[in-house]
């Protein structure tokens, strides 16, 4: 399917607003929509969270399954992480093979999860460069109203922080016990309207956006991943301001991560 | 239907006639239909049903892609029926299989059956089927929220499609089969059934019946799809009853 329109005058009209501080719907620049999760959402999975930011919504779900570690790295488990863009949840994704929209969203969320450490690999192995547990991340994108990668990314570690290993069920062990999340890695995107840097954009200002830049923190105040997309360009002062502004909202959104029911 | 050693086959009925969670022979599973939980489709509903939450989505009357599948005369119907990777005990790898495109086929075809394809010459609607989570019975599931998602559309059909499973366990005939039911039962006979004609649109089968068990199979579907019908029917009305500002998914 061609790429739905955003209308000229709808593009026009995104970037007066955010001239003067505006959002088309109401928020000021650094305002986040409201943000609900559901851990648990989908019992066949060893973890799952359905995540909400808006409109778009992403379910994550972890499932674990005993396997053998690479071959260059006989101490650690494996981490798989995959993102589905189907067609349900917008006008302009086509059925078939992972269109690159999809694999960058999963590569940005594997980043922070990888380089935040947020599962300590070695703890999943079993025997040493014989049996590992392998840990599939699968993320499904319902609905699609812009910043697919905060929300993949929040129902992603929202649904590790609630994973149970499924010890008794592959006769690896005893009984289930829960994943060990030792950090929480929260991503943020922005993009740049005009001169103005706003946070969480919809799919319209998405479209009307020059360059968007998402940065990844985690608990103990580190940048642990960062992307730039789309067509549009920062200077290192409008990075060092997002990466502020990504902290701060890294913190409220790990707290609603950890939480919830297990 | 597993060929499964017999020491491990659970008992599917108690000696009282009840089923492994306390159901009738001819008692559904609790289904929950909500019509439009989705913001960028043109029509979407969410159906959960037992164990099973699917998703459906329809787009359309809209172009055609690719292009040399549209007609000159009606709309295609492409459907498109898949499980999320953690859906199922075993992770299911993300992509087409046989299953699922065979699935897609009978669905889209059932459909091609009750709506008024004639009206949107060269264009296409499409339905997706996203089952998240899955315990037997994802292709009525899918099929009962498709329906609801076309209405919710607005796509003009004769009636909605209600479907259901029956299946054979302990040689009785059961309505809705659940998963355990599914696996060590001795017959599955998915359907779906447009309630104003009384006929139907969809039917499989696999296992083994007499044709006498089949006959009775037969009546206690429609009869469970009847059932069903009334509560598409009342998730609609709440849809849009309640005005038309779509809320969350699930």
């Amino acid at each position: 399917m061609s790429d739905e329109v955003t209308a000229e005058i709808l593009t026009t009209h995104i970037l007066d607003l955010a001239a003067e501080g505006k959002r088309l719907d109401g928020r000021g620049p650094d305002d986040y929509r409201p943000i609900s999760l559901e851990p648990g959402f989908v019992v066949t999975a060893d973890g799952s969270a359905l995540a909400h930011i808006g409109d778009t919504a992403v379910v994550a779900g972890i499932k674990l399954e005993p396997g053998k570690p690479f071959p260059d790295t006989p101490n650690a488990g494996v981490l798989t992480t995959n993102a589905e863009l189907v067609p349900l949840s917008s006008p302009t994704f086509e059925p078939g093979p992972p269109q690159p929209g999809a694999i960058e969203v999963s590569r940005v969320v594997d980043r922070a999860i990888r380089a935040a450490e947020t599962i300590d690999l070695t703890r999943l192995v079993v025997t040493p460069g014989e049996k590992t547990w392998v840990c599939y991340v699968d993320m499904h994108v319902l609905d699609h109203a812009g910043n697919l990668i905060d929300t993949a990314a929040l129902a992603a570690v929202t649904a590790l922080a609630h994973a149970t290993v499924p010890a008794r069920r592959f006769q690896v062990g005893e009984s289930d016990y829960p994943l060990d999340v030792q950090h929480v890695p929260i991503e943020c995107t922005f993009v740049r309207l005009g001169d103005t840097i706003v946070v969480d954009p919809t799919f319209h200002e998405e479209r009307a956006a020059q360059g968007r830049l998402t940065v990844a923190t985690d608990e103990l105040g580190r940048v642990v991943a960062m992307q730039k997309g789309l067509v549009g360009a920062f200077s290192p002062d409008d990075v060092k301001e997002i990466v502020n502004r990504a902290l701060r909202h890294g913190d409220r959104m790990r707290a609603l991560a950890r939480g919830g029911p297990a | 239907m597993g060929s499964v050693g017999a020491k491990d086959i659970p008992q599917l009925l108690s000696p009282e006639g009840l089923r492994i969670d306390g159901r009738h022979l001819n008692e559904l599973r609790t289904l929950s239909i909500r019509a439009g939980p989705l913001h960028q489709a043109d029509g979407s509903a969410f159906v959960e049903w037992g164990a099973n939450k699917v998703m459906a989505a329809v787009y359309g009357p809209r172009e055609v892609h690719p292009r040399h599948l549209q007609q000159a005369t009606r709309a295609v119907i492409q459907c498109k029926y898949n499980m999320a990777a953690f859906s199922v005990d075993e992770r299911k790898r993300p992509g087409l299989d046989r299953r699922s495109q065979e699935i897609s086929k009978v669905i889209g075809e059932a459909f091609e059956s009750v709506v008024f394809v004639e009206e949107f010459p060269r264009t296409s609607i499409d339905i997706y089927i996203e089952v998240l989570q899955a315990n037997a019975g994802t292709r009525c599931a899918g099929l009962v929220a498709a329906s609801v998602a076309l209405a919710d559309a607005g796509i003009p059909m004769v009636d909605l499609l209600p479907a259901v499973a029956v299946g054979k366990i302990e040689g009785q005939i059961a309505l809705d089969l659940k998963k355990e039911e599914d696996n060590y039962g001795e017959a599955d006979l998915p359907m779906a059934l447009v309630p104003q004609s009384g006929r139907l649109v969809l039917l499989q089968m696999e296992g083994h019946m007499t044709p006498d068990e089949l006959a009775r199979s037969l009546d206690l579907g429609v009869q469970g799809c009847r059932e069903i019908y009334e509560k598409m029917k009342a998730a609609l009305r709440d849809r849009y009853s309640t005005g038309p500002t779509p809320g969350g998914a699930a």
